[in-house]
């Protein structure tokens, strides 16, 4: 029977090719443009997924208070108010997985012939642990290091390339302003952050060595900065509380006076950024949507007409024993197909225009099996709501007016 | 006397029209036998369509009862009304009605197919209908590309594929010939002589002559009923 009518449904189709096939090019468009949309915006997701993710997880960054003795304020982490110790405390709180202290700047490399102007960190050992940050090559300094001060230095890929082009750099010397270092490590190419600075043009050394030997520092003992990393998302709250009350305290601060040190939560900040991609891609799809709604609309609009015309038939099989239900199901049956038929169709020219998409302007996209499936889910859906009420006007005809009908 | 296939009594319907409404039947009572012959007559405008459609279940009445095959047909639902018209009922109309996008062999197994019977059972059945109208050698055509009487015939044998018990035919030679409509008329007599009951409206006395009873309507009632010329000289009231 189902066969049968899957026939007649084929037969009513092709009986009207031209028709047929503008009927579906509305469905093949909005899922067309929803799959398009769909992978270009989960491209944009993925993408600052992945950014956030060289981040680290779960950070605090602390800093330094700005001065403020003559009147003129300086940015943050220009006045000395966090120190070591500060950051030891923070280490015993709870919730608080690891602590990295950071002295940085901006300074001029030489090896032999070339000299770049990178980013060079001070910090301890942990720093590498924090940002989820391996080696390629050699291995982080050590807590050792760190007490005497060595003068030894990991590099980043952009710093690593700029000065030793394409040789490896581990075991050879570079000199941070005039003071010459021993490159002991490579680290893992990272990308850039979230504001586009490229995280590879740095140089990472003992927090002691940059302390002394690199920036040098009015205060023995304070940073500039420091980093936190709470033990999951959800404790970060808690962490921050503690962090507060405990640098208040540690620091005399009264209350009602101002805290002499910030705190920023670099998980916010990412996740301000997936959620504005998040919308963005969601926008998208809406768009998109519109165009499958407009399809379905023609998708009832070619059947209310096709009801119309094909009155007689319908009285004809009412007159030989078909029931309301048979009619029924042979016009959603003809909607549903157009629409599964379209549907298809769109998959294919929206995931090639997801490729093409890539291919020539290089964005991140993501074809995903379930945005494939909800596309697929829609349109068999809009086929039956849309199919539904020129069938069911269809099945509810009168057998003797629809035989009357010329 | 046979048992009756069709009673009605006291059938009205009217149609509402723009001047109010109006009474196309205006009280009928008839009984018809299984394996009559009756042809129903009378000028257009009396009702007799109206009451065909209503005999066919494609209509329903305004009130009275009709009893078919032992069913009250006022009180049967929608599907099960189209589960009479499928089986039990034959229809053959003036116009042919055959689904011109469809093959004659599709055509005439079309009823088959809303009474749930199997591809092959379908197929064999209507090649089988085809031969008995002689049309075999046509069942991939379509419609359109054989003669209004080789239409007819299709018509006959997609009313006969489900073995009805009544075919209702409204006026079926209005389109045709003279010499077409003999053989028509000669198809409907051979399947009376099997003992399908038929009942035809025509306005031609010469194909109501074919019928053992004649119903004259006029303005909405029977104002005739009786045996035919031909019946009467064989029968003798």
């Amino acid at each position: 029977m189902l066969k049968a009518m899957l026939h007649e449904a084929w037969m009513a189709m092709g009986a009207n090719r031209l028709r047929t096939a503008l009927t579906m090019l509305g469905m093949v468009i909005g899922v067309g443009a929803v799959v398009l949309m769909m992978a270009i915006g989960q491209g944009a997701q993925m993408a600052v997924q992945q950014t956030i993710s060289t981040m680290g997880s779960n950070i605090f960054v602390l800093l330094s208070g700005y001065t403020a003795t003559t009147g003129v304020r300086s940015g943050a982490g220009s006045g000395p108010t966090l120190r070591v110790a500060d950051a030891e405390a923070i280490a015993e709180l709870d919730g608080v997985q690891g602590v990295a202290p950071l002295h940085q700047g901006s300074a001029q490399l030489v090896h032999a012939g070339n000299n770049w102007n990178a980013w060079v960190i001070g910090t301890t050992p942990a720093y590498f642990d924090l940002r989820s940050w391996p080696t390629l090559e050699g291995a982080p300094f050590t807590d050792s290091d760190l007490r005497s001060a060595t003068r030894v230095a990991l590099i980043g890929q952009t710093a690593a390339k700029n000065l030793f082009g394409d040789d490896s750099p581990v075991g050879k010397t570079l000199r941070i302003g005039q003071t010459p270092f021993t490159v002991v490590g490579a680290l893992a190419p990272k990308g850039q952050n979230l504001d586009g600075r490229d995280q590879d043009d740095v140089v990472v050394i003992p927090l002691t060595t940059a302390q002394r030997k690199v920036f040098g520092t009015p205060f023995q003992g304070s940073v500039r900065q420091i980093m936190v990393q709470a033990v999951a998302q959800e404790t970060m709250p808690a962490v921050e509380q503690s962090m507060t009350a405990l640098l208040r305290q540690r620091h005399r601060i009264r209350d009602g006076q101002e805290n002499d040190f910030f705190l920023r939560n670099l998980t916010a900040v990412a996740d301000s950024a997936a959620e504005t991609t998040r919308v963005m891609s969601l926008l998208l799809g809406a768009i998109a949507s519109v165009s499958l709604i407009v399809g379905g609309i023609g998708i009832m609009n070619i059947m209310l007409v096709s009801v119309t015309e094909r009155t007689r038939e319908i009285g004809i099989r009412m007159a030989i024993g078909a029931r309301q239900q048979d009619i029924l199901t042979q016009f959603l049956l003809e909607a549903i197909i157009i629409s599964i038929a379209g549907c298809l169709i769109g998959l294919i020219i929206g995931i090639g225009g997801a490729i093409l998409v890539n291919t020539v302007t290089k964005t991140a996209v993501v074809i995903s099996g379930s945005s494939v499936l909800v596309a697929f889910g829609v349109a068999a859906g809009i086929g039956i709501f849309f199919g539904f009420y020129p069938a069911r006007k269809a099945s509810r005809l009168d057998p003797i007016e629809a035989l009357r009908y010329q | 006397m046979a048992e009756a296939l069709i009673r009605v009594a006291g059938l009205c319907k009217s149609y509402m029209t723009a001047a109010g409404p109006f009474p196309a039947l205006k009280g009928v009572d008839l009984v018809i036998a299984r394996g009559e012959f009756v042809a129903v007559m009378g000028p257009s405008g009396s009702g007799k369509s109206t009451f065909m459609n209503i005999l066919g279940c494609l209509d329903r009445a305004s009130s009275g009862d009709y009893v078919l095959d032992n069913r009250h047909v006022e009180r049967l639902s929608p599907d099960e009304l189209a589960a009479l018209r499928g089986r039990t009922i034959g229809f053959v109309f003036q116009g042919f009605n055959l689904l011109p996008r469809m093959s004659l062999e599709d055509n005439v197994a079309l009823p088959l197919v809303y009474a749930g019977v199997d591809v092959h059972t379908r197929r064999e059945r209507a090649r089988r209908m085809l031969a008995r109208v002689g049309l075999e050698p046509y069942a991939k055509s379509l419609p359109n590309r054989i003669s209004g009487g080789q239409q007819q015939r299709v018509a006959i044998a997609r009313a006969l594929i489900n073995e009805p018990r009544l075919i209702l035919a409204d006026e079926p030679t209005g389109n045709l010939d003279s010499h077409t409509s003999e053989e028509i008329m000669a198809l409907f007599e051979s399947l009376n002589r099997e003992g399908i009951t038929i009942v035809l409206v025509t306005h031609e006395h010469d194909v109501a002559d074919h019928a053992q009873r004649q119903v004259r309507f006029r303005d909405g009632v029977i104002v005739a009923d009786e045996p035919t010329q031909r019946h009467r000289e064989v029968l003798p009231c």
